[in-house]
């Protein structure tokens, strides 16, 4: 009986836990990715709450967790997030759907001018910014200069993928566990159909022709995909087929790469002593060409929106402004020192001699961006912006199914031509069920 | 030399221990793994010999409230799994001792209330408890898994009520014993070892349950999956770190499990009550 | 307190006193699940006559069976069942048979029980996500993991688990994670297993295999038939383990039917079609329930 007693008591102390409600001051929700920037901007959220007397409250979630939580929400409208962070893909559909408020009057400590062109515009629609980046970033070559000079090779600053190709096969050491190149292999929309796109949109492949057909199984397509695969199977790690950016990070920074493709941020993390073993000698140059410089290059940006259903519009703002401004930069170089500042949005951060002084790879970044163009992302002309992505809500799913096909190549389940043939039917599919175009 | 009887212990705890040891082996690794830095988590047996460091705690104590997310897994695990056993109970005591040709129709029914994965139905939910606002609250959630969990209460609660002969409850009707105190006082002594089980079972698979956990709440109900789910990034190394939360996570229900399994005593012999 | 003990305690003029009718012990249940479990079940059966898509309003309006048949002409749909059940099947058999083992062991009082038995049922306390992580990145990746480690350092070579055999890695995690759960249930149900009876078998000669085939098995196949059928059903579900290490490739090769689901419902927010591959889905599932109840499962409600 006691015992029962004893049990009743503490569920209704439990009910009661459960149906309880904490008051709330002045305050905003804001939903973001866990990356570095995103955690140096929680931890300095303090200073903001004390000039401005707004509490914030934080959502943190992995990239792909956050849009489905976000997109569920923006979708249904319920309005949990005053801000949330979208990507280069998300807001320009956002935009066009009224999902997400207008940043047309920010103020004029903003300096929209100071913005740089290129990220601006992946996050505008016809004109209008929907998202205040925070963060950009395209992709580098990245390789180890000591087991170049003993090669005897010297990496240009404009490498072509013949050459790349060249390059790895020289100081390809497989006993002594280096490998010649290390790449995106791991199936998926934002791993290695992140890299791929870039390297397809270089060698003259597109997605889709002007009346949207795809072009998944056409020549470009297999040159650059039997080129990755083949230059992966001869000269890339083992387990090449599941390893995202982390893993070829870890590889990279414990020594066991000789060359390494991937996004511009990782420069600073293989700079750090403290995070890799071989941060003396890492050398970076622009990602590599082949036939076409247009959709050449990787390219990424996070900014800051307001959902349409939010109710805190102007307080959301005032946010936004603080923390995608030129003084914030200087903030955290303040916390953090200057190699951890947000990288890629401002042209002023990069007349910034501290900046310049502290992160070599400063201005190689900012080159790497601005030579993209979201609104020209192929040399022949399509009907999508995009950069290795492209806009349209169908891509994350086609871009799923594409990167299973290539990881499937990639581990010599099928054949590069199987694998992209059957990417192009499902992909067909796909784009005829959403009424892109009939057969 | 040993006895029969002294051999087959002495086998049973070897292999016993070798098989525990085995399964624990990759949670050994995690926790060793949280107190490495990033760079030695990556290092494989080379940094077997390391200095260990708590930054990764330090790291997390300064970017979340471990207590507030701890306390949302505390209630609502514990809530759901109270509310699935009282629920359960007295269903169960219905089936196992007054069976209908229709019993085992109704189990395989509630069985099946499990077959459509919850990623199928994200938006209907979400969209019901957004109209009774009820979005990242406690209350969602203990909805959710306590009806999320009900199947395999019964369930198990069934497997184990099975083993309690019937006589001793027709007996105790024959004494004038109510449906209450026959639950109270007879069955529920002879199967504390399974109801303990059975709610270990449904705590854990409430507090580790990441999907519902995520998309019903924000802020002010979020439990420890949603503070392990924000240490995992596609853009930085945090394997050292994602250990080191998911210990704190995994730490409470070990301490429960280890309550819970001391009621797996074998005190009860059923041939006695003849 | 003993049992007749208690009996005695209670009224002693020996009436039949209150009994609640059975179908008030059962409705609360029964009644809930029915009405939280419809709703979901129904609006899936909706939608998946419905073309929607949350990213694109424009598109309503019925389709009629467009959503299943462009499912059932499409080949991922038959890997993915055919993967679901061997991932299915394979978890189910390791499961049960490492936690048979597991009960007979810890059925022995040797010293640590308790803690062993802790122990063995640890891994069933990680989130599913973190343990992929930690099996992918920490034990299994042939470079800088345990195993790989360990390989070396005897002169083998290590074995690339997830180019190589990656749906076999899938199930060795999954296995890994729900072995606690089958041993649980059997360790506890070992706890019914009438002392007395082992005893005087044991005294009749009757050791080691033999009493195992003849009184324990006998005993377990109702509790290990209830666990292959609700691992069954859960197992339907698994999901985070395969996202997170292998992202439903290479190929196909690990893209089970919840995948599949995951891929419409979550990345192409194509509700319509997600829809129509849940109700497959649950059609699939319950075939195999039914299979499952007339063969393996027969002794659930013995």
């Amino acid at each position: 009986m006691q015992k029962l007693l004893k049990m009743g008591l503490f569920s209704t102390f439990l009910a009661g836990m459960a149906f309880a409600n904490s008051a709330m001051a002045e305050s905003l929700t804001i939903a973001t990715v866990n990356n570095g920037d995103m955690v140096v901007m929680q931890k300095l959220s303090s200073q903001f709450t004390a000039e401005t007397g707004i509490d914030l409250s934080w959502v943190v979630l992995e990239e792909n967790v956050l849009n489905q939580r976000v997109t569920t929400d923006v979708a249904t409208g319920s309005g949990q997030f005053d801000v949330v962070t979208i990507g280069a893909y998300t807001t320009p559909i956002w935009g066009r759907l009224g999902w997400l408020t207008e940043l047309n009057d920010l103020g004029p400590d903003y300096d929209t001018d100071d913005v740089l062109p290129t990220v601006k515009t992946a996050l505008s629609v016809d004109g209008k910014m929907y998202a205040s980046p925070f963060y950009a970033e395209s992709s580098f070559t990245f390789y180890r200069k000591n087991l170049f000079e003993k090669a005897g090779l010297t990496m240009p600053e404009q490498p072509t993928y013949a050459q790349i190709a060249e390059f790895a096969a020289k100081v390809n050491d497989k006993a002594n566990g280096v490998y010649g190149i290390c790449l995106r292999g791991k199936a998926g929309v934002g791993e290695n159909v992140s890299y791929l796109g870039a390297v397809i949109n270089t060698f003259g492949g597109r997605w889709f022709d002007e009346s949207w057909k795809p072009e998944l199984n056409s020549e470009p397509w297999k040159k650059a995909v039997g080129f990755y695969v083949d230059l992966l199977q001869k000269y890339g790690p083992p387990g090449a087929s599941s390893n995202g950016f982390n893993e070829n990070l870890a590889l990279f920074s414990t020594g066991h790469c000789a060359m390494w493709i991937d996004a511009t941020v990782a420069a600073g993390m293989l700079f750090d002593p403290k995070k890799s073993s071989v941060s003396k000698d890492v050398g970076y140059v622009q990602s590599p060409l082949q036939d076409h410089a247009e959709g050449a290059r990787s390219f990424w940006s996070w900014g800051l929106g307001i959902p349409a259903s939010s109710k805190k519009v102007e307080l959301a703002k005032r946010f936004i402004v603080w923390a995608t401004s030129k003084d914030y930069i200087k903030r955290v170089a303040a916390s953090e020192g200057w190699v951890a500042i947000p990288p890629g949005t401002r042209f002023s951060t990069y007349k910034l001699p501290e900046y310049l002084a502290a992160a070599p790879f400063a201005e190689p970044t900012l080159k790497a961006i601005l030579s993209v163009d979201t609104t020209e992302p192929n040399y022949r002309p399509v009907p999508y912006i995009g950069a290795h992505y492209v806009v349209i809500p169908e891509f994350q799913a086609i871009g799923s199914t594409l990167g299973q096909m290539i990881a499937g190549a990639l581990t010599g389940g099928s054949t590069v031509d199987e694998a992209l043939d059957q990417a192009q039917s499902s992909t067909e599919r796909m784009m005829q069920q959403a009424g892109y175009y009939n057969n | 030399m040993l006895s029969a009887r002294q051999r087959t212990t002495l086998y049973s705890g070897i292999a016993g221990w070798t098989l525990a040891l085995c399964l624990f082996f990759p949670i050994f690794w995690m926790l060793v793994t949280s107190f490495k830095t990033e760079a030695e988590a990556i290092g494989g047996m080379n940094s077997l010999f390391f200095v260990p460091t708590l930054e990764n705690y330090t790291a997390i104590n300064e970017r979340a409230n471990y207590a507030s997310y701890l306390l949302n897994s505390v209630v609502v695990s514990f809530t759901a799994t109270v509310l699935a056993l009282a629920i359960a109970l007295p269903t169960v005591y219905s089936m196992v001792f007054f069976p209908t040709g229709r019993t085992k129709d109704v189990l395989m029914w509630i069985l099946s209330t499990k077959m459509l994965p919850p990623v199928g139905v994200l938006v209907p939910i979400y969209l019901m408890f957004k109209s009774v606002h009820l979005i990242d609250s406690r209350a969602a959630l203990i909805v959710v898994y306590t009806f999320g969990n009900l199947p395999i209460v019964v369930w198990m609660l069934y497997s184990f009520f099975k083993d309690v002969p019937g006589e001793i409850i027709e007996a105790s009707r024959m004494d004038g014993a109510t449906t209450l105190q026959q639950i109270r006082l007879i069955l529920v002594p002879l199967t504390l070892p399974g109801i303990a089980s059975t709610g270990l079972l449904s705590v854990i698979l409430c507090w580790n349950e990441a999907f519902w956990s995520i998309n019903l709440t924000s802020t002010a109900a979020a439990p420890l999956t949603s503070l392990v789910a924000s240490f995992s990034s596609p853009e930085g190394l945090f394997w050292a770190k994602l250990s080191a939360v998911s210990s704190l996570a995994v730490a409470p229900i070990i301490l429960f499990g280890w309550i819970t399994q001391k009621q797996l005593v074998r005190g009860l012999t059923f041939g006695a009550v003849k | 307190m003993s049992i007749i003990h208690l009996s005695q305690g209670l009224d002693a003029s020996r009436r039949i006193s209150f009994q609640m009718p059975k179908w008030l012990l059962i409705m609360p249940c029964i009644g809930l699940l029915f009405v939280w479990t419809t709703f979901p079940l129904l609006t899936t059966i909706y939608y998946s006559f419905q073309r929607y898509n949350l990213l694109s309003p424009m598109m309503t309006g019925s389709a009629g069976i467009e959503n299943y048949a462009y499912l059932f002409t499409d080949p991922a749909l038959y890997a993915a069942i055919a993967n679901t059940l061997i991932l299915v099947g394979s978890v189910v058999f390791v499961t049960i048979a490492v936690g048979t083992l597991l009960a007979v062991l810890f059925d022995q009082d040797f010293p640590g029980r308790n803690i062993a038995r802790v122990l063995a049922i640890s891994p069933f306390f990680v989130m599913p996500t973190v343990a992929a992580l930690i099996w992918k990145n920490l034990l299994m990746h042939p470079i800088y993991g345990v195993f790989a480690s360990i390989a070396n350092s005897i002169g083998l070579a290590p074995v690339d688990w997830f180019t190589q055999w990656p749906l076999l890695s899938v199930v060795i995690i999954v296995s890994w994670q729900w072995i606690p759960f089958a041993a649980l249930i059997l360790i506890t149900a070992m706890q019914s297993l009438d002392g007395e009876q082992m005893e005087a078998a044991r005294m009749d000669g009757a050791r080691g295999i033999v009493a195992f085939r003849y009184i324990v098995l006998p005993f377990l196949a109702r509790p290990i038939a209830i666990v292959v059928l609700i691992e069954t059903i859960f197992l339907f579900s698994v999901f985070a383990e395969i996202l997170v290490t292998t992202g439903g490739g290479p190929g196909l090769e690990t893209t089970n039917l919840t995948y599949l689901i995951y891929i419409k419902a979550i990345l192409e927010w194509n509700i319509g079609g997600a829809s129509a591959a849940g109700i497959v889905s649950i059609v699939v599932a319950n075939v195999v329930a039914f299979i499952l109840v007339a063969t393996v499962a027969r002794n659930f409600a013995k």
